[in-house]
């Protein structure tokens, strides 16, 4: 009976909630009147949530964002003694957000452990070891110039080795393939690296020894830091750096869960609506952390803009403004002289149907009271 | 492991004892066998010892301990105060020393001389040396915010005052002399140090603190017309004018005089009529906008405009100098003389005087700025049992949010300096004690709260609460709205773009911005937002067989295309004149924008 009054109600309520509906209203014993009331009642509530036709929601979408803006603060707060990886907030990562930058300037993964992991603290150190980057600089307990002998001295700490789960040998080999131009020489658990072209002297050598600390041994590319942090009595893994395509690949890892704040590495391994989900969870992230509130529906309508095209677009000239049907909307925000001259080489025409350009030619837009118009047939045209 | 040592950022070598090195490199600037102005600091983290010489490091003096003891010993000071010492000299001695903020990270500074103990290495010369000039100007600094401090300071750089004792002789732009100017009860050290009774900025009033009327909220101010009266924020404003007689190529000049009937562009008679016979206008004449000052010809643009016309006269330019739109006064004084080329150079003074008007700022010394919003006469304002009626009324919702405390505690001081006699030391960190002035308040036979009854002056009732009321020192800033009030219904527009021109000064309009267009658009308000921006709408004749701007013939109503010929469809459209010349000067990039016509309806 509910499924009979339910299609008459198809096309004019979307189906999830006809689905609600019929899903709620089943154990309930609701008599033919009842279910047709709790229609015309969603069906009432469905139209007017709707926007209304002329209704100008670009700009006030952008009016929503623009004037909070103007009130964030740069500060950020920060808790004292509470391990913390450091994220850019506030304006310059919403700037970030919005104009798509392909490489956030602090990229940050959340990384879920399988069960019996995210519980226990003992497999920590092992699943850290295998996702953190490890450079020379961490395994030595002496780097150090021996001014005599032109040469840079090493020690490695075994301990440290040890702990890592790293093999002395393979880790020589390592930095031994990162050098050229280089003699490497041994004595009694020191190593000694030796320059073949001796005339660059002092700055020459203190350049290998800086080169020489940062030389990776270990570990996912990029990842720089990795701060376990307990959630709702679960164990999870804040990385900085982002490299989602390798961790996916760690067993220890639970691949549903873990999540990146770079919209690019989001988007390209987990497909376009990941990274609509991804714009709209980092953006209100940021607005909720100074405290501003925006309707969610303007950051995914936002969102929805950035990602309908099946691949990220920012709202910059060469992202969404590009897409502008009209030639004189396109002049109007940024590199105007591209615009022209390329509209002009293809022959573009502007049918003036849009706001800017009517704003331009001072004429009535197409929105709010422009919108509607009148059409009176006089005797003479209908002829 | 060995210690890197870098010279200016450049790696110069390693060392073995950081520590020592240092100990000895410091004993041997000390003794001036190196440079004082060399400093040197050990970073532990990165175990590297840090030389600087270069120049622009922010570097500061400290007094030099030793065993606990400062090498600034009774002796020197009595030698410095009978100037058989100077700093230099102390510095040379080793008792001052200057160090860098790298420096200082490897020191521990003591506040005061009672905190010093063994492990100390410096001790501050007085804990004030961290404020500047302006900001050990505010009195009570301790008991308030720091961004409150700051922008506290910042309006004392406003407010009018004697900023020179020789403002008469001056020819200063843009410049105003307090008529009253008084010292502050409550001070500071600085303000000994500075002379700043040669030179104060503003006047001693009571102030209450109490919402009156409404026409304080929001950071407004309600001020006695008794005391403007009495001379309360009365300010001269001086502006100069000048002009000079110059010289051109082929030995034409200007000339300074009332300008003949016939040069071109002749004002009216009228105009010319506070000019002496030599041109110049005379001292203590009342002026008013576009009148003339100076009486001015000048020869005419391009040669060629001789030949045109044989009178010589009737060739030269009106070229005067007048009072600036929005401007009056009164002449204070003229000056004939030469400019650097042997020229003559006239410069007229203009001096206007600003009794306080509603749109006035004023501000205490804390970052508390109003704007006057209204002036009652005094009968109606409130007063107190003694019959005290207060100069400015502050409102109190001015206080919580930004936490000026020392703008409270000055309210007390003053009522104490007012009521004592004396005046008040405010000196941050070492004032005189809040508890103190209260006890004293308390004894000349006041509230120690600093409150008082009063009553309503317009209804005469009591009021139920007990308002705050006492002495300050009160700034009135350089922002007065004589000089900045605005507004045009319609005049001069721009020759090329035929929009509005810009600016107050003359007389232009007033923008309505892209973000004002955004919100007239996210209402929907269309035809509002059309007639809004018809500042230059026009009339323009396309035609419809090429899309481009065609002639119409007004007196013969006929219309053409300068291609298509006499035939061509032609019909008017209204657009801004500006996309007009968008057009053409896409037209000017080889781009040929058609225009398509069709009836709307």
């Amino acid at each position: 009976m509910i499924e009979e009054i339910a299609k008459q109600y198809e096309g004019k309520i979307p189906a999830p909630l006809i689905q609600e509906v019929i899903d709620e209203s089943k154990d309930r014993k609701l008599t033919k009147a009842q279910i047709e009331k709790v229609f015309n009642k969603l069906l009432e509530k469905y139209n007017y949530a709707k926007i209304q036709s002329g209704e100008a929601i670009g700009i006030i979408t952008a009016e929503s964002f623009g004037e909070p803006g103007t009130q964030m603060t740069l500060r950020t707060f920060h808790f004292a003694g509470v391990a913390e990886v450091n994220v850019t907030l506030g304006l310059p990562r919403l700037i970030e957000i919005f104009d798509a930058r392909k490489e956030p300037s602090t990229p940050l993964m959340t990384v879920f452990l399988n069960k019996p992991y995210n519980k226990d603290e003992k497999y920590l150190e092992k699943i850290i070891a295998q996702i953190k980057e490890i450079r020379v600089h961490e395994i030595v307990s002496e780097i150090s110039i021996n001014l005599l002998k032109l040469q840079v001295e090493f020690v490695l700490n075994k301990k440290r080795l040890k702990e890592l789960g790293l093999n002395e040998e393979e880790t020589i080999k390592i930095v031994k393939d990162s050098f050229k131009n280089l003699d490497f020489a041994d004595s009694d658990n020191r190593y000694y690296l030796i320059p073949k072209n001796k005339e660059g002297g002092l700055p020459a050598l203190y350049n290998i020894k800086e080169r020489l600390k940062e030389v990776k041994i270990k570990g996912i590319n990029g990842i720089l830091e990795v701060i376990p942090k307990m959630e709702n009595n679960e164990i999870i893994l804040l990385a900085s750096g982002s490299n989602l395509k390798d961790v996916f690949k760690i067993p220890e890892v639970d691949f549903t869960k873990t999540i990146s704040n770079d919209i690019f590495e989001v988007s390209k391994n987990l497909g376009i609506e990941a990274g609509r989900q991804i714009i709209i969870q980092e953006a209100s992230k940021v607005l909720s952390e100074q405290g501003l509130d925006v309707d969610i529906r303007h950051i995914m309508f936002i969102s929805d803009l950035m990602t309908n095209r099946g691949e990220i677009k920012g709202i910059t000239r060469s992202g969404i403004s590009e897409e502008k049907e009209s030639v004189l909307a396109r002049a109007s925000f940024e590199t105007p002289i591209k615009h022209l001259i390329n509209a002009s080489l293809k022959g573009e025409v502007d049918r003036l149907n849009s706001v800017v350009e009517n704003v331009m030619i001072n004429q009535p837009i197409p929105l709010g009271t422009g919108l509607p118009s009148l059409i009176i047939k006089d005797k003479e045209s209908k002829k | 492991m060995t210690t890197n040592v870098f010279l200016d950022e450049k790696f110069i070598g390693t060392i073995d004892n950081p520590k020592e090195f240092l100990r000895s490199f410091i004993e041997e600037r000390r003794k001036q066998k190196i440079s004082t102005i060399v400093n040197a600091s050990y970073d532990s983290e990165f175990d590297e010892i840090n030389i600087h010489t270069a120049t622009g490091r922010v570097r500061r003096p400290l007094i030099v301990i030793e065993n606990g003891k400062p090498l600034l010993t009774e002796d020197h000071i009595k030698k410095l105060q009978s100037k058989d010492l100077r700093w230099q000299d102390l510095i040379e001695q080793g008792v001052i020393e200057y160090l860098d903020a790298n420096e200082e990270e490897n020191t521990l500074i003591a506040l005061t001389e009672r905190d010093l103990t063994k492990e100390h290495t410096h001790l501050e010369i007085d804990p004030i040396a961290i404020l500047g000039l302006t900001t050990s100007l505010v009195p009570y600094a301790n008991f308030g915010q720091s961004s409150r401090l700051n922008r506290g300071s910042k309006t004392q750089k406003q407010a009018l005052g004697l900023y020179a004792s020789n403002y008469l002789l001056r020819m200063d732009t843009d410049i105003s002399i307090l008529q009253y100017p008084q010292r502050p009860i409550v001070k500071t050290f600085m303000h000994e140090l500075s002379k700043y009774d040669k030179h104060p900025c503003g006047q001693n009033i009571t102030i209450a603190l109490l919402s009156y009327d409404g026409y304080n909220i929001e950071d407004g101010l309600i001020v006695n017309e008794g005391s403007v009266q009495r001379g309360f924020g009365r300010s001269f404003y001086f502006r100069p004018y000048n002009a000079d007689e110059l010289r051109y190529q082929g030995g034409l000049i200007d000339e300074i005089g009332i300008p003949d009937k016939e040069v071109k562009a002749y004002r009216s008679e009228e105009d010319y009529k506070f000019l002496d016979d030599d041109g110049i206008v005379f001292p203590e004449a009342r002026l008013k906008e576009d009148n003339v000052i100076i009486g001015k010809t000048s020869p005419p643009r391009f040669l060629g405009e001789m030949e045109e016309f044989s009178i010589a006269a009737n060739t030269r330019r009106e070229s005067s100098v007048t009072i600036k739109h929005g401007e009056c006064g009164v002449v204070d004084m003229v000056i004939i003389t030469e400019n650097g080329e042997g020229n003559k150079l006239i410069q007229i003074r203009l001096r206007d005087m600003r009794i306080p008007e509603p749109g006035d700022k004023f501000a205490s010394r804390y970052g508390q700025k109003g704007v006057i919003g209204r002036i009652m006469p005094q009968a109606d304002l409130p007063f107190t049992a003694s019959g005290i009626v207060p100069d400015l009324i502050f409102s109190p919702h001015s206080i919580p949010s930004r936490m000026t405390v020392s703008h409270l505690i000055e309210v007390i001081g003053g009522k104490v300096g007012a009521l004592g006699g004396r005046y008040i030391d405010g000196t941050t960190f070492s004032a005189e004690a809040e508890k103190d002035l209260r006890l004293e308040l308390l004894s000349l036979g006041f509230r120690e709260n600093g409150t008082e009854r009063m009553y309503n002056g317009i209804t005469g009732e009591e009021m139920p609460a007990m308002i705050y009321i006492g002495n300050m020192y009160y700034l009135k800033l350089k922002h007065m709205v004589a000089n900045k009030m605005h507004a045009r219904a319609s005049g001069k527009i721009q020759l090329l773009t035929r929009q509005p021109i810009e600016g107050r000064s003359s007389g232009g309009g007033l923008r309505l911005g892209e973000m004002e267009k955004d919100c007239l658009v996210a209402h929907g308000a269309s035809l509002l937002l059309k007639e809004r921006f018809d500042s230059d709408k026009t009339i323009i004749h396309i035609c419809e067989n090429c899309g481009t701007v065609a002639i119409f013939d007004w007196i013969k109503k006929r219309a053409s295309c300068p291609k298509c010929g006499v035939n061509a469809e032609v019909n008017a459209v209204e657009m801004s004149y500006a996309f007009k010349l968008l057009l053409d000067e896409l037209r000017s990039l080889n781009i040929y924008p058609k225009l398509n016509l069709k009836s709307k309806y």
